[in-house]
């Protein structure tokens, strides 16, 4: 048995692009046990609903988070109707299937650069961060944000993409396609990448059961759980089947995301075909919501959980936001222990942290 | 075994142009719909305060005798509520973005003289309107009363 | 079209005397834990504890919830779930909910606030 020290890893790490703390106890260079804390930048957003209404609170849920802002948007306006009982038109459910789709590729791409940066790739990691700026400026153009869409309402969406827009995203798609064929091979292939990622932090299924893990980090164990199945937006409308994949270690997490690029391809690719023609985008909402709902949606890094509760008064009683990685941080630690200490910063990595967003 | 998967991609980006531009000796052309900053038509404000009420974050003041439109661009997140909730339609989004600074200060429009003296003969007349309505109900009021006075007693 | 699997959610209101059984016994029926969240009702002055626990295959959402005063003890899911560690730390500090025996108590440092139960009923002014 070797000797025993703590080390203390974060919350500033050239690593880590957010502020978390983790104490690890190592044995030489083996972890033994990984004790986080996070708590560095609390915001306290779900403390607004006293102050803002709930129409207001759209704008406040979606800057949750600066990467999958559409999508906190999207859940909370959802939880809401929910509770409200408005029927969204449909041509306004596609359009936030695509934005959906659109920023998840956007944030898997991220990741992906990331995750190239983590293990030393420099060059692949300008690759996937170009390719994203391509997904950024198709954002720009219809909602007039690269990041923070603020096209969502209580009751539909603020804004249409009309048709030489659609042919513009259509056209990007395939060039997106063509060069994201050239990244997949170098990281499915590559022997470096090879090298770093098979094998490492190996989490089986039963262990993501037990640890209530969500998203791509227990899709690459072979759970099958995507939350787009339970058929918000328009997502019923949609073919496509989780991508999972069976071996649980880095190299399962950069396959589940990668193919999840070329997934939301083909979801926007059937968005668009299926369009119904331009209708109204949003209905009127009249009243207060007077109920509870329990929301759940499917974000790039996994479900995120959405509780709404109002009161009949124009500020809800309570809006409670879990994020995907709240849920993932004890898997996390879980995958930490028996690994060597030189793999932690890629093994946090692929978890997709996103700290700020934990924290609301 | 796949080594050097990437070298091919690598050596071409090697004769590519930069994929960058030289920004700011190069201007950036933002997009139509590209959430920069909040504009307002004064002279079409009616000083109603739905924009105020709609904001998110509270950077949004009028005042209404002065005819004063003010937004703290530091503070505003560019949402594009108030937009919509405008009757008027007189706050547009434009491109371009707040740029940094030292300290926060606060923008402040001001209707016209004309369109402030417009406004003041329509409250005055307004104001008149309503006090002849008043003066008219009163009248009314007392004629009811007076009637009522005088059946009153028959009774 | 994609087959939706969307069974209706269950919420189930129980006793805080029942919580721990009954958190045992959707673990053992194969549920994972989703989350926890804590809810003050301003005016009833009581705090609503909830409990979501999830199916992987099935998608079901069942939740379970608590309706307890303000000075109630509740014992702490955690021995039998480590997941929650979290989300208990994170009641007890921002709402103020008197949690006892969690696995890992971070004693109200979870966020580092300078504020006691921010959440929670508002303190009168001295």
């Amino acid at each position: 048995m070797g000797k025993r020290s703590v080390i203390p890893y974060g919350p500033q790490h050239p690593v880590l692009p957010e502020p978390v703390h983790i104490d690890l106890v190592v044995e030489d260079e083996r972890v033994i046990e990984a004790i986080p804390s996070i708590g560095f930048i609390h915001r306290g957003l779900e403390s607004l609903v006293e102050k803002r209404d709930f129409n207001q609170m759209t704008y406040v849920a979606e800057r949750t988070c600066g990467i999958c802002s559409f999508q906190h948007g999207m859940g909370y306006c959802e939880a809401v109707e929910h509770i409200m009982g408005v029927e969204v038109p449909d041509r306004a459910k596609f359009l936030r299937t695509l934005w959906a789709e659109t920023s998840r590729m956007h944030s898997h791409l991220l990741w992906l650069g990331l995750l190239a940066d983590g293990f030393g790739f420099e060059n692949l990691f300008y690759q996937c961060w170009r390719v994203r700026e391509k997904v950024l400026d198709i954002q720009e153009m219809t909602a007039g944000g690269r990041l923070i869409f603020s096209v969502n309402k209580i009751g539909g969406v603020l804004k249409d993409i009309p048709q030489d827009q659609l042919n513009f995203i259509l056209k990007t798609m395939d060039e997106v396609e063509a060069e994201l064929a050239v990244i997949k091979d170098t990281f499915f292939e590559d022997y470096s990448v090879k090298a770093r990622l098979k094998g490492v932090g190996v989490l089986t299924a039963e262990q993501i059961n037990a640890l209530g893990a969500v998203g791509p980090f227990a899709r690459a164990s072979g759970v099958n759980v995507d939350m787009r199945k339970l058929g918000y937006a328009a997502y019923p409308h949609i073919d496509f089947e989780p991508i999972t994949s069976t071996d649980g270690d880095c190299y399962a997490r950069c396959y589940v995301r990668m193919m999840e690029v070329f997934q939301s391809i083909d979801i926007i690719r059937q968005v668009i075909a299926k369009m119904p023609a331009e209708t109204d985008l949003a209905v009127a909402v009249k009243g207060n919501p007077n109920g509870e709902y329990f929301m759940r949606v499917e974000q790039p890094r996994g479900e995120a959980f959405y509780y709404v509760k109002g009161n009949g008064t124009p500020n809800l009683e309570r809006m409670r936001i879990r994020t995907p990685t709240f849920a993932n941080v004890p898997g996390l630690c879980e995958m930490l222990k028996n690994t060597e200490l030189a793999d932690i910063g890629l093994l946090i990595l692929t978890i997709d942290p996103c700290i700020s967003c934990t924290e609301r | 075994m796949a080594i050097m998967k990437f070298a091919p991609q690598a050596l071409r980006n090697l004769f590519l142009k930069p994929v960058t531009t030289t920004y700011p000796a190069e201007p950036y052309v933002y997009p139509e719909r590209s959430r920069g900053h909040i504009e307002i038509s004064i002279d079409d404000c009616i000083s109603c305060g739905m924009c105020v009420r709609a904001c998110p974050c509270g950077t949004l003041s009028v005042d209404r005798n002065a005819g004063t439109w003010s937004i703290d661009r530091m503070d505003c997140i560019a949402c594009g509520l108030c937009v919509e909730k405008c009757p008027k339609k007189c706050l547009t989004m434009v491109p371009g973005y707040q740029t940094p600074g030292g300290e926060k200060k606060v923008d402040v429009f001001q209707k016209s003289p004309e369109v402030m003296a417009a406004e003041e003969a329509k409250r005055k007349e307004a104001a008149e309107k309503a006090k002849a309505a008043a003066a008219a109900k009163a009248a009314a009021a007392a004629a009811a009363k007076a009637a009522e006075g005088q059946e009153t007693p028959a009774q | 079209m994609a087959e939706v699997i969307h069974p209706e959610d269950v919420l189930e209101q129980i006793e805080v005397g029942d919580l721990l059984r009954r958190a045992l016994e959707l673990k053992k029926a194969g549920f994972r834990f989703s989350q926890a969240h804590a809810v003050y009702v301003a005016k009833e002055s009581k705090y609503e504890l909830s409990y979501s626990f999830s199916d992987y295959s099935t998608y079901q959402l069942h939740s379970l919830r608590v309706v307890i005063d303000l000075d109630t003890v509740v014992p702490s899911i955690t021995e039998i779930i480590p997941a929650a560690v979290f989300y208990e730390n994170e009641m007890k500090e921002l709402f103020g909910v008197k949690i006892e025996m969690i696995s890992t108590d971070l004693d109200n440092k979870l966020y580092r606030i300078a504020v006691e139960a921010p959440f929670g009923p508002k303190k009168e002014e001295a």
